[in-house]
């Protein structure tokens, strides 16, 4: 599926505007850069609470579709932007990590 | 001879540009045609040499050499150097403060995620004075 139809499906806003259309692989759940560093992959869906540049460097690094910020945690404009310009979209939803997973996996996006 | 020779620097405890070595060593090796494989591994590899930098480090350098056989990255730091490498080399081992560990990083996977990426991997430390990295990534199968 499209980030624009994984929007759909989680109640998330593409905050970037930027990227809707990127293939999403599969997902993934994890607020441990480093983790993520080791075991992300391209086109996968990351959901973290992370909302610093870093997260944009490590998603850019994997050439992931998207990082999704759950439970309506705050993005600043500089790291949109950057996410934009890297071609990564971010979403954000107001569902938390948990529901998020639930959904997606019942739609069928699997695991790394 | 090599292709290509570039050199960044990386500074202390700067997260704002951290990263920004690592994304444009990539697009270099992009733009060079080196294998998207390659490109990805190298990336990952050379993103966590700038974090350990810019967490760890009293500042250093990332030096990226491109060979028609093969690709070095190089980090070297200043100090404070590592005491026990082996220790530092086993997953899960971070000595990363409070803060950092906030940002989602001192998960204690670096020096391992380097050694995984790279086709060759050396560390030399020496406290007081520094620690330098050499990793190398091979552009051409072996035969």
């Amino acid at each position: 599926m499209t980030v624009n139809e994984l929007a759909k499906l989680i109640d998330a806003r593409l905050l970037n505007g930027a990227a809707g259309e990127n293939e999403v692989k599969c997902g993934y759940a994890c607020d441990l850069l480093s983790w993520v560093m080791a075991h992300g992959s391209d086109g996968m869906a990351w959901i973290t609470v992370q909302t610093h540049m870093n997260v944009i460097a490590v998603a850019s690094l994997h050439e992931m579709s998207c990082v999704i910020i759950p439970e309506g945690i705050a993005v600043e404009q500089e790291v949109l932007d950057k996410a934009a310009e890297e071609g990564i979209a971010v979403l954000g939803t107001q569902l938390d990590a948990y529901r998020i997973c639930g959904k997606m996996a019942e739609a069928g996006v699997g695991a790394a | 001879m090599s292709i290509l020779k570039e050199e960044f620097n990386v500074a202390k405890m700067d997260f704002v540009t951290a990263g920004e070595a690592s994304a444009q060593i990539k697009r270099i090796l992009k733009k060079l045609g080196v294998d998207a494989g390659v490109v990805r591994r190298l990336s990952i590899a050379c993103y966590e040499a700038e974090i350990n930098l810019v967490i760890h480090s009293d500042g250093g350098t990332l030096s990226l050499e491109v060979n028609p056989d093969d690709v070095v990255l190089i980090s070297k730091d200043i100090g404070p150097g590592i005491p026990d490498i082996e220790l530092a080399m086993s997953e899960g081992y971070s000595t990363a403060s409070d803060d950092v560990r906030m940002m989602g990083f001192g998960a204690g996977m670096g020096l391992a995620n380097m050694a995984r990426n790279a086709d060759k991997f050396r560390i030399e430390s020496k406290v007081g004075e520094g620690t330098l990295i050499e990793m190398i990534f091979n552009l051409k199968q072996e035969a």
